[in-house]
C-alpha cells in the first residue's frame, strides 16, 4: 500500500511538473497580455509531433530534442507574429474565437501533416530501464529524469524571473500593466518573448512526454483544460501559483484517482465504492478548484480584482 | 441625530494614509462641501462613504444606524446614494432608461420577467421627476453616449436623486461645467437643498461658497478644518495649504 | 407638470413600436423554416429534415447562450455541458421507461438549474478571463461525469431504443413531427426570451452588462441577477439537447465536448450578441457552413478554423465590431 502510494505521488509529480512547464507561459501571458489562449494545448501537442519527426529523421531522441527546441522558437515566433499580436487589444470574445479556429486548424493540419494513428518515440537507451527506489519498489528512469528536467527548467524560470531585467518586467506586467508601459519598455517585444517563451516550454513539454505517451491529436486537449485549472487556481500571472497549482492539481488527480475509492472502500461497499469511486475520480481536480475559488476567488497567488 | 457620522476613518495603501483618522458629523438637511488640494483623498473618501471601497478602520453610521460594513448598493438602499466624478452611466441606455432603473432599483422587484418594463407609466414618471430637477428633461429621449459633457453631469445627478437618497455624496459634479451652465446647474442643486443632505466634493470654489453651509478641508488625508463657509475663508492654515496655492496656480 | 406627462406619453410610443426590427426578423426566419420541410420533400430529399431538426436545436441554445452572452456580457464557455445533461435527461428517463418529451423536458431542465446554480455560483464570483476558464472547466467537469458512467455506455453513449412521445401521442415518431414540434418550441422559447429582455429583469441585466458599478451604485447586487439568467439561459439550452437526443436517437458525452461550447459561441457572435433573432440566424450559418465545408473537404475543420481567424484579424474591431458596423450588433435598451 505504502509502495503504492510512493509510485502514484511520484507519477503525480511528474505529472505536476510537465503541467507546470505548460502553464508558466500560459499564466505569463493571461497574466501580462490580458489574453486568452486556447490554442496552448495545441503547442504541446506540437512539441511531441515535432520531436517524433526529428528523432525518427536523425535515429536519436537527442538529436531530435535539440531540433524541436528552435523549431518550437519558430512556431512560437510565426504564431506570436501572425495571429496573437493582433487579438492583444480585442475583447475576451475576439480572443476566444481566434484562438479556438487555431485549434481547429491545427488539429486538423497535423492530422493532414502526420495522419490519424498515432506516432510513438523511441526511449533514449541511457535512460530506459528503472531503479530500486525503496525494497522492491522500482522506478522507471525516465519519469525520474523528467521530473529532474522540469524542476531544471523552474528553477531557470524561477531565477530569470527575479534576477533578470526581463523577469522584473514580467513581474512588473503581471502585476501592473500599466507599469511596464511607463517604463518605456517596447511592450510589443516583451508580449513576443512572452508569448514564445510559453509555446517553448510547452513544445518541451510535449517533446518530453512524447516517449512514454502515444503521440496523437487528442493530447493537446485534456492537457489544456487541465493547464487552465492550474492556472486559475494558481492565480492568474503568478508563476509560484502555477508550480504549486500544477503539482497540487496532478497529485490530485493521479492519487485520487487511486486512492479515492480504496478509501470509499472503507465507507461504503466494494461495489458501490468502484462505481462512485470511478465517477468520482476524474471530477477531483475540478472540484478542488470549485472549492479553491469559492475561497479565493483570484486563486491561491492572484492578486484580487 | 447627524444625518451621516463619520468616526476615526482610515485607509492606507502600503504605508501611504489615503484617509487618515477622518471624523465628520454632516447634519440633516445640511449642504458639506469638502474641499482640498489634488491627490487629498476626496475621491477615496467618497469610495469608503459610498460602500465601494472598504475602510481598514473607523466606522460610518447613516441617521444613526452603523453602515460600516455594508455594501454599496445595501447602503444605496438605505438611503445613501453617490454620483462619480467621471461620468459613470449606462451608455446604451437613453437618459430616460438610466433613470427609471435607478427608481426600479427602489420600487417593487426586479425579478419580474415578463411585463415590458419601457411602459412602465410609474417608472418613467418618477423618472422624468428626477431629470427635471436635474434639468434634463428635454434629453430624456437620447441615448447616453450621445450627450455632452454637461448633460452627462446632470444625468450623474439626476440617476442618483431617483434612488430617492436622504443624504447625496456628490464626488465633482461641476467636473469639466463652465460658465452659464455650470450657474445652472449650481442653481439645479440650490433648489435641493433642505430637501436632503449632500456632501459636496468639488473644486468649483464659487459653487462650493454659494451652496455649501459648513466646508471641511481635506488635506494629505486628513481634515484640517472644519467651519462655516467665511471662516474657512479666512482661516490663515487652511490658506496656507490649499487656497492659497490655488491662487498661485492661477495666477 | 404636464410637459412630464407629456414626454411619459412620448416614451410609451417610442418603445412600443408595432413590432420591432428584431421580431420581424425572427419572424421571417421561423416562416422560412416552416417552408422548408414541404420543399425538402418536394426536392425529394427528406433526409434535409433531419439536418434542419439539428439546426432547429442549436438555434435555441444559441438563443439561450445570448441570454447571458450578447444580454448579460458573461462569456460561458461550458454550455455544452447543459446540452449534454439535456441529452442524457432523455437517456436516464428512458432507463426507467419514461418517454414523454415533457417530463425529459421538466427533469432536464430541473437538473439544468441545480447545475447551473452550482458552477454559476462559483463562477460569478470571477470576472473576464477567470470566468472563461472556470466556465470551461466546469464544462470538462461534467464530460469526464458522464464518460464514466458506464451505466450509460461511457465513453462510447447509448442508442435510443425509440423516440419520445408528447402526452402519450406518437407526434415526434416522423421526422416532419419532430421537425414542427422543435419549430413550436423554438418560436415560443424566442419570444420567452424576448419577453425578458425587454422587462425589468432584462434592463438589469443589460445594465449591468453596460456598466456593473453604476449598477451597484443605484442599489443593485449584481450576482443574483446574472445567476438568475445563467440559471435560465442553462435550462432552456437543456431544451435543445432534449431535442438533439431524439435527432440522433444516440446520447454521447460528445454533445458536451468544450468545442461543442465552441460552436454555440461562434453560433452567436456570427448572428450578432444580444439580439435574439441573430443567433438563429447564426446557428443555421455556422450548421449550413459546416455541412457545406464538408461535403466539399474531409478536412472542413482547417476551413473552418481558417475562417474563424480570417474573421476576426480582418475586421477592425473584431467580429463583434463588424456586426455592429453592419448595423446587426443593436444593443437591447
Amino acid at each position: 500500500m505504502t509502495n503504492l502510494f510512493v509510485l502514484q505521488l511520484l507519477n503525480g509529480v511528474q505529472l505536476g511538473v510537465l503541467l507546470f512547464l505548460i502553464s508558466a507561459g500560459l499564466t505569463l501571458v493571461f497574466g501580462i497580455m490580458d489574453v486568452i489562449n486556447l490554442a496552448h494545448g495545441v503547442l504541446y501537442m506540437v512539441g511531441a509531433y515535432l520531436i517524433a519527426t526529428f528523432a525518427a529523421a536523425t535515429g536519436s531522441f537527442w538529436w531530435g530534442l535539440l531540433l524541436t527546441l528552435p523549431a518550437a522558437v519558430v512556431v512560437g515566433l510565426v504564431i506570436e507574429a501572425v495571429v496573437m499580436r493582433r487579438l492583444y487589444a480585442r475583447s475576451h470574445l475576439d480572443q476566444v474565437l481566434a484562438t479556438f479556429g487555431l485549434v481547429m486548424m491545427a488539429n486538423e493540419a497535423v492530422k493532414m501533416i502526420w495522419g490519424t494513428s498515432p506516432l510513438s518515440v523511441p526511449m533514449p537507451e541511457i535512460l530506459s530501464g528503472s531503479v530500486p527506489l525503496m525494497g522492491p519498489l522500482k522506478y522507471p528512469v525516465y519519469r525520474i529524469a523528467i521530473i529532474v528536467a522540469g524542476l531544471a527548467v523552474a528553477l531557470g524560470l524561477f531565477v530569470m524571473v527575479n534576477y533578470t531585467r526581463v523577469g522584473m518586467l514580467l513581474r512588473a506586467g503581471a502585476s501592473n500593466r500599466d507599469t511596464v508601459s511607463a517604463l518605456g519598455v517596447d511592450i510589443n517585444r516583451l508580449f513576443a518573448i512572452v508569448f514564445t517563451l510559453g509555446a517553448t516550454l510547452a513544445c518541451l513539454a510535449g517533446a518530453l512526454v512524447a516517449p512514454i505517451l502515444s503521440v496523437d491529436t487528442g493530447m493537446g486537449e485534456s492537457v489544456l483544460i487541465l493547464t487552465f485549472v492550474v492556472v486559475v487556481i494558481g492565480g492568474i500571472g503568478s508563476i509560484k501559483g502555477a508550480f504549486l497549482g500544477a503539482l497540487l492539481v496532478a497529485v490530485v488527480d493521479t492519487v485520487g484517482g487511486v486512492f479515492g475509492p480504496i478509501l470509499l472502500r472503507s465507507v461504503l461497499d466494494p461495489s458501490a465504492a468502484g462505481q462512485a469511486g470511478r465517477v468520482l475520480a476524474p471530477m477531483l481536480v475540478y472540484i478542488l478548484m470549485a472549492v479553491i475559488l469559492f475561497a479565493r476567488p483570484a486563486g491561491l497567488f492572484g492578486k484580487t480584482a | 441625530m447627524t444625518a451621516l457620522t463619520v468616526t476615526d476613518l482610515c485607509k492606507h495603501y502600503g504605508a501611504l494614509k489615503v484617509t487618515d483618522h477622518v471624523s465628520l458629523d454632516i447634519a440633516p438637511g445640511e449642504i458639506h462641501a469638502i474641499i482640498g488640494p489634488n491627490g487629498a483623498g476626496k475621491t477615496t473618501l467618497i469610495a469608503q462613504l459610498s460602500g465601494q471601497l472598504g475602510s481598514d478602520s473607523g466606522r460610518v453610521a447613516l441617521d444613526g444606524k452603523d453602515i460600516t460594513h455594508l455594501s454599496m448598493p445595501e447602503r444605496v438602499r438605505l438611503g445613501l446614494a453617490r454620483s462619480f466624478q467621471i461620468t459613470s452611466v449606462l451608455p446604451g441606455f437613453t437618459a430616460l432608461e438610466n433613470v427609471a432603473l435607478a427608481v426600479q432599483a427602489r420600487q417593487g422587484s426586479s425579478f419580474r420577467f415578463f411585463g415590458t418594463v419601457a411602459a412602465e407609466r410609474a417608472l418613467n414618471a418618477a423618472a422624468m421627476e428626477a431629470l427635471h430637477e436635474a434639468g434634463l428633461d428635454h434629453r430624456a429621449q437620447i441615448p447616453a453616449r450621445s450627450l455632452s459633457h454637461g448633460e452627462h453631469r446632470r444625468l450623474e445627478l439626476a440617476i442618483a436623486l431617483a434612488t430617492k437618497p436622504r443624504v447625496l455624496l456628490l464626488d465633482e459634479p461641476l467636473a469639466g461645467v463652465g460658465g452659464e451652465d455650470a450657474e445652472t446647474f449650481v442653481e439645479n442643486l440650490r433648489r435641493l437643498k433642505g430637501r436632503l443632505t449632500m456632501v459636496l466634493i468639488e473644486h468649483d470654489m464659487d459653487a462650493v461658497f454659494a451652496l455649501a453651509d459648513r466646508v471641511s478641508v481635506l488635506v494629505y488625508g486628513r481634515i484640517i478644518a472644519t467651519g462655516a463657509p467665511d471662516a474657512i475663508r479666512s482661516d490663515p492654515e487652511v490658506r496656507a495649504a490649499y487656497l492659497g496655492e490655488e491662487e498661485q496656480e492661477i495666477a | 407638470m404636464t410637459d412630464m406627462t407629456d414626454a411619459t406619453r412620448v416614451t410609451a410610443a417610442a418603445t412600443r413600436p408595432a413590432l420591432s426590427g428584431r421580431v420581424k426578423a425572427a419572424l421571417t426566419l421561423f416562416v422560412l423554416f416552416a417552408l422548408m420541410p414541404p420543399l425538402a420533400s418536394a426536392l425529394n430529399d427528406p433526409f434535409y429534415v433531419l439536418i434542419g431538426t439539428r439546426i432547429l436545436a442549436y438555434a435555441i441554445a444559441a438563443l439561450a447562450l445570448d441570454l447571458i452572452l450578447g444580454f448579460g456580457a458573461m462569456v460561458s464557455f461550458g454550455h455544452a455541458a447543459y446540452l449534454g445533461l439535456g441529452t442524457y435527461a432523455v437517456a436516464i428517463l428512458s432507463g426507467f421507461g419514461i418517454n414523454d418529451l415533457l417530463v425529459q423536458i421538466l427533469a432536464a431542465t430541473a437538473m439544468s438549474a441545480v447545475f447551473a446554480a452550482v458552477t454559476g455560483a462559483i463562477s460569478l464570483r470571477t470576472r473576464g478571463v477567470y470566468f472563461i476558464m472556470i466556465t470551461l472547466a466546469f464544462g470538462q467537469m461534467a464530460f469526464f461525469f458522464f464518460i464514466s458512467l458506464s451505466a450509460y455506455g461511457g465513453d462510447d453513449g447509448v442508442a435510443l431504443a425509440s423516440r419520445s412521445t408528447l402526452l402519450g401521442m406518437e407526434v415526434l415518431k416522423t421526422d416532419f413531427g419532430l421537425y414542427y414540434t422543435t419549430l413550436v418550441m423554438l418560436i415560443g422559447l424566442f419570444f420567452l426570451c424576448h419577453r425578458i429582455t425587454k422587462s425589468r429583469f432584462g434592463r438589469v441585466l443589460t445594465g449591468i452588462r453596460e456598466n456593473p458599478t453604476r449598477m451597484e451604485a443605484i442599489g443593485f447586487a449584481p450576482f443574483r441577477y446574472q445567476l438568475t439568467a445563467f440559471v435560465i439561459s442553462g435550462c432552456i439550452t437543456a431544451m435543445a439537447g432534449v431535442v438533439l437526443a431524439n435527432q440522433a436517437q444516440f446520447v454521447s458525452p460528445a454533445f458536451m465536448s468544450w468545442h461543442k461550447s465552441g460552436e454555440l459561441i461562434v453560433m452567436v457572435v456570427l448572428g450578432g450578441p444580444g439580439t435574439l433573432a441573430g443567433p438563429i440566424a447564426g446557428a443555421v450559418a455556422a450548421l449550413l457552413l459546416e455541412e457545406w465545408l464538408g461535403a466539399l473537404s474531409e478536412h472542413w475543420k482547417l476551413f473552418f478554423g481558417l475562417f474563424l481567424v480570417l474573421m476576426v484579424l480582418f475586421s477592425p474591431n473584431g467580429i463583434t465590431g463588424l456586426l455592429k458596423k453592419l448595423g446587426f450588433g443593436e444593443k437591447q435598451k
